[in-house]
């Protein structure tokens, strides 16, 4: 099932002109603060009401201007997650769970839905007695009780710290991976994107300036819309093997990757996400360095940044890589495009919330 | 009543029960302007809460002048004065009309204070906007619903300015406490009565008013969910 929107809402200050489509899986939208991710989020939940457009969910239509089609918040049938959870303090766990199911199509079992999401424990306590990453969970679990055919999801990590969020975001693997229901994410953190997208919705001041696999609109240079510092690759790998000193290996493509422990089986496949600057850039595979990550390829392309910086695109066989150095040192070492050159990176650098599933 | 004379047992009995009625059948219109007040957009809603905060700024006496008018054989209302004119209902209508705006305050305040984000999730969840009233906004508001029905009750009580122009002051049918004490202070020797029905509206209004804080807390406690 496959979400179409193309939405426009001007207020005053603002214009939101989007227009994307979103296979199954998960599509984050991506951004900064005010790019009108939330706004988009909205019109189609159907809480604010675009000035033209048409959003279709499939081939289920919810909105559409020419035809004068407008469906009613509570018959879209989509179930959300929001930031703040948002769950209904006068009522318990379980019966916050069974508010969407009620009014639902189809009325799903709780069981395998409690088992999933591990909240079995809080079924009788009130949303006031659970900790923030317990309310995320619940308020999961009562959309995905909805029956929903869409999961919108509004930065539902943002208010979390990050050992919370390394609780919560397995959970959404698995709703990807197992649920089947297309998700729309809203976020500004890379490492999220890196580790959920299926596709990637890049937003920026109301418009879409990219929009694609995540593999691509990542490790597509021209496309920061959260900065340099957010900019990195995402590559694809599978766990080779654990050593006996914490280290995990990875084969990505045939070159292998040592990073820090992960606790997945052996053959799992990962997406890491390596950020451009922890990447440093050799023209051989250096000798006396600590970093134990070298990555052969060759320069794709150079592009100036603002400031001092460069970033460079590399092909390698474990895919793009890019990295960011000092024009300073991209003169000093001669880079142009076509010439090999080796990615080195730290095992530490490769941070745990940059590997999943 | 022994300690009450007759005719001040029958002001009492009388200022309960009009005070009851004017709160019961005013609620749900009270929870109906203040939803209104607080979460819909329509044209003319400064105007709605202009004429519920009309009892509140006119002397009362201009309000019970205008029901005297509506409801008179020339009135507007007319038709259904016979049902009001000079009797308990009168008094009960007159009551509610002036415990209007501080009921409706009240019940607004405790629905401004519910996250509008829950009455939305609960839309997205697939609920239509009456079942999220009661099944999210009503069980919320609930102690604030009470506490704007008792603080009305005890403003009923003590209604004496509109209920005495529009149904008179008639003993055993539009005697009221507040009317009774008047009497009672017109007439020489009428002092005790007067004082002992005194005591009772302090007593009344009181506790009312403690009520009414004991159940404004619960409604901070309730929206936080404890």
């Amino acid at each position: 099932m496959s979400l179409r929107v193309e939405v426009r809402r001007a207020v005053p200050g603002f214009t939101l002109d989007a227009a994307f489509e979103a296979p199954a899986g998960v599509t984050v939208l991506f951004g900064p603060s005010g790019s009108g991710k939330t706004t988009l989020v909205n019109a189609i939940a159907g809480l604010v009401q675009p000035d033209a457009g048409r959003i279709a969910v499939g081939d289920r239509v919810l909105f559409d201007s020419r035809a004068g089609v407008d469906v009613p918040v509570h018959r879209r049938g989509l179930g959300t997650v929001f930031q703040d959870a948002r769950l209904f303090p006068h009522l318990t766990v379980r019966q916050n769970l069974c508010y969407g199911r009620w009014f639902a199509r189809v009325r799903q079992p709780l069981g395998p839905v409690v088992e999933m999401l591990g909240i079995g424990h809080l079924l009788d306590r009130r949303p006031a007695a659970l900790s923030g990453g317990e309310r995320q969970r619940v308020a999961i679990g009562r959309a995905l009780l909805s029956a929903p055919r869409l999961i919108l999801a509004d930065e539902p990590l943002a208010a979390l710290d990050d050992a919370r969020k390394r609780e919560i975001l397995p959970y959404f693997e698995r709703l990807r991976d197992e649920a089947g229901v297309p998700i729309l994410y809203v976020s500004h953190n890379a490492a999220e994107v890196a580790r959920l997208a299926t596709t990637v919705v890049a937003l920026e001041g109301g418009r879409v300036v990219a929009h694609g696999p995540a593999a691509e609109v990542l490790g597509d240079s021209e496309v920061a819309p959260l900065g340099v510092r957010a900019i990195g690759a995402v590559l694809t790998a599978r766990v080779a093997r654990h050593h006996a000193d914490g280290l995990t290996e990875l084969d990505a493509g045939g070159v292998p990757l040592l990073l820090p422990r992960v606790d997945r089986a052996i053959g799992t496949a990962l997406r890491i996400r390596i950020a451009a600057h922890e990447v440093i850039l050799s023209r051989g595979v250096p000798v006396g360095l600590s970093a134990l990550n070298h990555i052969p390829g060759s320069i794709a392309a150079l592009r100036d940044g603002e400031g001092p910086g460069v970033i460079v695109t590399l092909d390698t066989p474990a895919g793009r890589v890019l990295a960011r150095i000092t024009r300073r040192s991209a003169e000093a070492m001669g880079l142009a495009p076509g010439q090999p050159c080796v990615a080195v990176v730290k095992s530490v650098a490769i941070a745990r919330e940059d590997a999943g599933g | 009543m022994g300690w009450l004379g007759p005719e001040a047992t029958d002001a009492l009995l009388l200022s309960v029960k009009v005070s009851l009625w004017a709160t019961v059948v005013s609620l749900p219109f009270g929870v109906l302007v203040a939803h209104a007040l607080a979460r819909w957009s329509f044209p003319g809603r400064q105007v709605l809460n202009g004429m519920v905060h009309l009892p509140l700024i006119l002397p009362p006496v201009v309000t019970g002048y205008l029901l005297l008018i509506g409801f008179g054989p020339q009135g507007p209302l007319g038709p259904v004065g016979g049902f009001f004119a000079f009797r308990w209902t009168g008094a009960a209508l007159a009551a509610g009309i002036m415990a209007f705006p501080l009921m409706v305050r009240a019940i607004r305040l405790s629905i401004e204070a519910v996250d509008p984000g829950l009455e939305d999730t609960a839309r997205t969840l697939g609920a239509a906007r009456p079942w999220v009233f009661l099944t999210v906004t009503l069980p919320m508001i609930l102690p604030g619903v009470l506490t704007g029905a008792v603080l009305a009750f005890a403003k009923a009580m003590g209604e004496f300015g509109a209920t005495i122009t529009f149904v008179s002051n008639i003993p055993g049918e539009t005697q009221t406490l507040p009317t009774a004490i008047y009497t009672f202070l017109q007439v020489p020797g009428g002092e005790t009565e007067a004082l002992k029905l005194v005591l009772l509206s302090v007593g009344v209004a009181m506790g009312a008013l403690a009520l009414s804080e004991w159940l404004g807390t619960r409604v901070a406690r309730r929206v936080a969910g404890r």
